[in-house]
């Protein structure tokens, strides 16, 4: 019932929900960088939305599987194969005994998540599948992949059971994900933002600039956080702040004024000012950005985020439903 | 009392100005109004965490639209229910239920690599800074940095010492260090930039435990001078964690 790494590229590790309830034990969120698109990729590989899949960081990644499995994979622009056939993303399709899947790239963006029917069937550690790579635990064997690795999978949920023997001919379904979800990376994206708690202490300049400049991601991006260079940015006094919490969208200014974009794998407390925060719905292309990307940020109002988060789940809600009614 | 925006999808609750050295009845109202918090299981609300003047609320919105709130007004109709949670704040439950922690700690050889500088910074000599660094009584702020990190009030005024200005990129698991006007131990082996004074042999974090952090924020905590064969001793015999 296996899932065997026959290549693992430059990084990729087993990664699925968020971790939720220890992070006042210091414990990080984490979970797939860009958790709405794992959900996706599950339910079309015919998984339950919280099963952990793998996220894959650039390179060349391979493997193979000990019985037919669905897969559905998201992200950015790799190419990604089933036995030579080319898998686009958003779209499920059979990953039969012995064939090899290939994910190579990116030539956009920076990650990909691949679901697989079953799901990766890790021990779930503090409440989630996904491996925290900081502190070494959960996923497999609290590290990333490795060459070789195989990785246990659950039982094909009966959805997945069914497309299999649907797709034995077809090989592909006719069907997918909106483009938006399953293919997030962007040349070079707005990102949304809401105003952080210290945006009044920042310079008017620095106001405007970060609203209107453009930000580069430096070369000492990973799943913390992404540091962007661009115009430095200026509070009008330099105090001290008490650490608080701190989520995966907030931009925070260290004093050498080059902000810090927070991701995931971020600390939960932090005592640099808070500029901004990236909204939920805009995490997905956030979690697309490699060094040397270039973005900008627009300013939006709260009501606005959670009016985009609730229209995206409703969408979520109708778009399962639209896959428990193909054959 | 003061409720702010964190991103689309958390809330702080902001109690008071931060008072330095940290307060103790603070901390107890701080902890007093988390329980009150997670006693009262708002809807969409994932977790609370505390940290020195501030209570953070980890929210799944469309949770709590899909159970009765109002998609426009969401945030004030969280305030609401923060406000109506914290009416029932008990004062005194979180510092009647405060664990004593004892905390061994080896100040030898290179355990105590940043001993001498923060000897000479205070003009005491390295036995004087241990003695003063064990009799105080610290408490636990909050946990953070890295997992299991406890973030120490009660530093003693002439143990204060900037952070270095490069900090390390390995510190040993269990470091004990001096940052500021706080400590802290090191759970794991991590980068840091505080000042390490000696080593304790107990595992202040573990994924596989639950809780999977040996100290919680509210915790006393006293720290006990022992000899470099006592550290090399101590995990051969049974541990006090888990007591």
């Amino acid at each position: 019932m296996a899932l065997k790494i026959t290549r693992a590229g430059f990084l990729a590790s087993v990664q699925g929900a968020e971790r939720t309830g220890f992070r006042h034990a210091g414990v990080s969120s984490g979970g797939a960088l860009d958790l709405y698109g794992m959900r996706v990729a599950n339910v079309l590989a015919g998984n339950s939305e919280t099963a952990a899949g793998l996220e894959i960081t650039s390179g060349t990644f391979r493997c193979r599987v000990a019985r037919s499995r669905v897969v559905a994979w998201i992200g950015g622009s790799y190419r990604v194969t089933v036995h030579g056939r080319s898998i686009p993303a958003g779209r499920p399709a059979l990953l039969g005994e012995g064939e090899e899947l290939s994910i190579t790239g990116p030539t956009r963006g920076c990650r990909a998540w691949l679901a697989v029917s079953g799901g990766i069937d890790v021990p779930v550690v503090l409440g989630s599948r996904s491996t925290d790579l900081r502190a070494g635990f959960g996923g497999w064997q609290g590290r990333a992949l490795q060459d070789g690795d195989e990785l246990p999978l659950g039982g094909n949920p009966p959805p997945a059971e069914q497309l299999i023997r649907s797709l034995v001919h077809a090989r592909m379904a006719p069907w997918s994900a909106p483009f938006v979800w399953s293919s997030p990376a962007e040349g070079a994206p707005h990102l949304r933002v809401l105003r952080g708690r210290d945006w009044d202490q920042f310079e008017a300049g620095s106001q405007h600039s970060f609203c209107s400049g453009e930000f580069v991601v430096a070369q000492d991006a990973d799943r913390m956080g992404a540091r962007l260079e661009g115009a430095l940015l200026r509070r009008l006094h330099e105090t001290d702040l008490v650490s608080e919490a701190v989520a995966p969208g907030t931009v925070q200014v260290p004093p050498g004024g080059l902000p810090i974009l927070l991701l995931g794998d971020c600390q939960t407390n932090g005592g640099y000012p808070k500029l901004a925060h990236v909204i939920t719905v805009d995490l997905a292309r956030a979690a697309q950005l490699g060094p040397g990307a270039s973005i900008r940020f627009r300013e939006v109002l709260l009501p606005e985020a959670h009016q985009l988060l609730w229209q995206r789940e409703q969408d979520f809600a109708k778009f399962k439903i639209g896959l428990s009614m193909h054959p | 009392m003061k409720i702010t925006a964190l991103g689309d999808s958390a809330l702080i609750v902001r109690f008071a100005e931060h008072s330095p050295g940290g307060d103790a009845s603070k901390l107890d109202e701080l902890l007093a109004a988390r329980e009150a918090i997670e006693r009262a299981k708002i809807p969409g609300v994932l977790e609370c965490t505390s940290a020195y003047t501030t209570l953070t609320l980890f929210l799944n919105p469309a949770q709590a639209i899909a159970q009765g709130a109002p998609l426009h007004g969401l945030t004030g109709w969280f305030e609401g229910k923060i406000a109506a949670a914290l009416q029932s704040v008990a004062p005194k439950g979180a510092s009647a239920r405060s664990r004593q922690f004892e905390i061994l700690v080896c100040a030898e050889g290179e355990f105590a690599l940043d001993l001498p500088d923060v000897a000479a910074a205070a003009g005491l000599t390295r036995e004087e800074v241990l003695g003063l660094f064990c009799a105080a009584d610290f408490r636990v702020s909050c946990l953070g940095f890295t997992p299991g990190f406890p973030y120490l009030s009660g530093l003693p005024k002439q143990l204060t010492m900037p952070r270095r200005s490069v900090p390390r990129t390995c510190l040993p698991a269990g470091s004990v260090a001096i940052g500021g006007a706080q400590a802290g131990i090191y759970p794991t082996t991590s980068p840091g930039g505080w000042n390490v004074i000696g080593r304790t042999p107990l595992s202040l974090f573990s994924a596989e435990k639950n809780p999977p952090a040996l100290l919680q924020a509210g915790d006393r905590v006293r720290f006990t001078s022992i000899t470099l064969a006592e550290f090399s001793a101590f995990g051969q015999e049974p541990g006090p964690r888990g007591s």
